[in-house]
C-alpha cells in the first residue's frame, strides 16, 4: 500500500520534537479527522534572504500523516522562506514516491502546516504579507 | 508460520490447521465425486457430507435443525436476512438488528430497506450490550425476524442470546444470530437458546476458506438465494463444496475446552499489560468476552501508524481506526459503543489463536509499549 520512501520516513522520521524558542510555529488538523500536524520552524538571515535554519514537527496521524509531515520538514530545510512558501503537497507525494489517493490530504496537510509556520513567522515579525502568501493549496 | 512472525488476527482469518488438510485431501483426489450422483464416487461424497453434517450440528445441539452449508459468514447471513424477509412477507416486512452488527448484516438490511422492508436498528451500551427492555419494546406486530451478532467481531462482546432468544420465541419472531467468531468458543446451544437460525464458518476454526453454514429450524420458512439444483434442502443449490465441507467439520471437531482456556489466557495477559501501558483503555466489557479478543484505544496516537508500527516488527494485527478504511470514518462498531472519533482513532485489536504462546504475548507487550511511546513522541497531544 505505502512505498518504500514512505516506510522509511515512518520507521524514521526526520526532525521530530517540538521546539520552545521557535520563530514560527503552524498548527492544522483536528483531532476529529485524525490529522493533526504541528510545524515550528527557525529563521536565519544570510546574504539578506530569510532562510530555514532548522525545523521541526509533531503530528498525530496515520503513516501517511507521520511521512508527509517528515518529508515536508526535509524539503523545507535550508530553503529560503519564498521557496519553502512554494512547496506543494504534489511535491511532498511526489517525493514520497506517490500516496494512496485517499491519503493524499496528508500531503496537503503537511504543506499548509508548513505555510502556516511561515505566516506565522511573518505575523510575529510584524510584516504579515498579503495575498502573496495566501495558500496555493487546494 | 515464521518464528519472526506473530499472527494476532485470528478474528480476520486463521491458518487451516494440519489435520484440516489432511482429511480435506482425499476429496480433492480420489473422493472427488458429485454428492448428487447416483455411483459409489457420488454416493461416497454424499456420505461424507451427510457425516460432517451430523459432525458440526453435535457441536451445537442441533435436533430439529437444518444444516445448510454455504459459501461462508456473508453468505449464510444473507441467506437468513433476505431469505426470512421475502418468505415472511404476508406476515410483515420489519427486522430488527443491532448497530454493532457485521458489515454483511447491515449492508443486507440495508439493501433491504430498499425492497421495502422496515429496519430497526437497536443501540448498545458502552460495553456493546443490547437492552433485553429496548428489544422487547422494538417487536412489533409485523416484525418477523430479529438478528443479533452473538459475539461481536471489534471488541468481543459477547451478546445473551439464551435471554434474546427467549424474548423472540414468546414473541413468536424469529431469531438468527451471526456466530461467526464465536462458533466452537462459547457454548452454543440451539434448542436452550432458543436460536432459529445460527450462521456459521469455517476459516475463523482453523478450516478452510470459502465454506460456512446457516443452521435453519425445521418448519421455518426461508427462501433460497441460490436457485438452481435443488442442493442442501433446496435451500442453497450449487455443487457442494465437499472438500470444503470435510474440512470445516474437521475444524469443529478438533477444537477443545482447552484452546478456548489457553486463548482467555493469553487475553487477559495481554489486557493487563497493555493497560498497564497508561492514557488506554480496554473497548468492549471485561467479562462476558470473546476468549480471544482484546480491543485498546490509546491516547494521543492512531490506530494505523500503531498497527503499522507493529507489523513492522513482525506483529499481526488490527485496527477500526478511520485512517485504515476507505471512508476515513471511524468503525460502526466503535462509534456504536458511543466513542468519539477522536477517541476511536488509537484503536487496535488483538485476537489471539489457540497456537498463540506466552513468550509471543510477552514479546507483544514490549514492542506494543516500545511503539505506543515512539508514536507519542512525535505527537503533538503527549508531553
Amino acid at each position: 500500500m505505502y512505498s518504500k520512501e514512505v516506510m522509511d520516513h515512518f520507521k524514521n522520521p526526520r526532525n521530530i520534537g517540538g521546539m520552545p524558542d521557535a520563530d514560527g510555529i503552524g498548527k492544522i488538523g483536528n483531532k476529529i479527522c485524525g490529522d493533526v500536524m504541528w510545524v515550528y520552524i527557525k529563521v536565519k538571515k544570510e546574504n539578506g534572504k530569510e532562510k530555514i535554519s532548522d525545523i521541526k514537527f509533531q503530528t498525530f496521524g496515520c503513516v501517511a500523516a507521520v511521512s508527509s509531515s517528515s518529508m515536508t520538514t526535509e524539503l523545507a530545510k535550508g530553503k529560503t522562506l519564498d521557496e519553502a512558501m512554494k512547496i506543494t503537497r504534489d511535491d511532498v507525494a511526489e517525493a514520497l514516491e506517490g500516496l494512496p489517493p485517499i491519503k493524499l490530504h496528508c500531503s496537503n496537510l503537511a504543506a499548509e502546516a508548513l505555510h502556516a509556520a511561515i505566516r506565522d513567522y511573518y505575523k510575529k515579525t510584524g510584516r504579515l504579507p498579503e495575498n502573496r502568501y495566501k495558500s496555493n493549496l487546494n | 508460520m515464521s518464528v519472526n512472525r506473530i499472527y494476532l488476527d485470528n478474528a480476520a482469518t486463521t491458518p487451516v490447521d494440519p489435520e484440516v488438510i489432511n482429511a480435506m485431501a482425499p476429496y480433492f483426489t480420489e473422493k472427488f465425486g458429485n454428492a448428487s450422483s447416483l455411483h459409489s464416487y457420488g454416493r461416497e461424497a454424499a456420505r461424507a457430507i451427510s457425516d460432517a453434517r451430523k459432525t458440526i450440528s453435535k457441536k451445537v445441539n442441533a435436533k430439529n435443525h437444518k444444516l445448510v452449508f454455504t459459501s461462508g459468514g456473508t453468505e449464510s447471513n444473507n441467506l437468513a436476512l433476505k431469505g426470512i424477509a421475502f418468505a415472511n412477507k404476508e406476515k410483515g416486512k420489519h427486522i430488527i438488528t443491532t448497530k454493532l452488527e457485521h458489515d454483511c448484516v447491515l449492508n443486507a438490511c440495508k439493501w433491504l430497506q430498499k425492497q421495502g422492508f422496515k429496519i430497526t436498528y437497536l443501540p448498545v451500551d458502552r460495553e456493546g450490550f443490547v437492552d433485553l427492555k429496548t428489544l422487547e419494546d422494538a417487536i412489533r406486530k409485523d416484525t418477523v425476524i430479529v438478528s443479533i451478532i452473538h459475539a461481536n467481531n471489534e471488541i468481543g462482546t459477547i451478546e445473551p442470546i439464551a435471554e434474546i432468544g427467549k424474548i423472540c420465541s414468546d414473541h413468536g419472531v424469529y431469531f438468527h444470530t451471526d456466530a461467526c467468531q464465536s462458533f466452537t468458543k462459547v457454548p452454543i446451544d440451539l434448542e436452550k437458546q432458543r436460536i432459529d437460525l445460527l450462521s456459521i464458518n469455517s476459516h475463523k476454526i482453523y478450516g478452510p476458506k470459502g465454506v460456512g453454514g446457516l443452521f435453519v429450524r425445521q418448519g421455518v420458512k426461508l427462501d433460497p438465494l441460490l436457485h438452481g439444483g435443488g442442493h442442501e434442502f433446496g435451500l442453497r443449490s450449487g455443487t457442494e463444496n465437499v472438500a470444503g465441507i470435510m474440512g470445516f467439520a474437521k475444524a469443529a471437531d478438533i477444537m477443545r475446552e482447552k484452546h478456548v482456556e489457553h486463548m482467555a489466557k493469553l487475553r487477559d495477559m495481554l489486557i493487563e499489560g497493555a493497560l498497564e501501558i497508561g492514557d488506554c483503555w480496554l473497548n468492549g466489557p471485561r467479562h462476558e468476552r470473546l476468549c480471544n479478543n482484546a480491543h485498546f484505544s490509546f491516547k494521543y496516537i492512531e490506530g494505523e501508524s500503531l498497527i503499522i508500527h507493529l507489523d513492522l516488527r513482525g506483529i499481526a494485527t488490527s485496527t477500526g481506526s478511520a485512517c485504515s478504511s476507505k471512508s476515513l470514518e471511524p468503525s460502526h462498531v466503535l462509534t456504536a459503543i458511543g466513542l468519539k472519533p477522536e477517541e476511536a482513532h488509537g484503536s487496535i485489536r488483538f485476537s489471539l489463536g489457540k497456537d498463540n504462546t506466552n513468550e509471543e504475548i510477552e514479546y507483544t507487550l514490549e514492542v506494543l509499549r516500545e511503539s505506543v511511546e515512539t508514536l507519542r513522541k512525535i505527537s503533538p497531544f503527549k508531553r
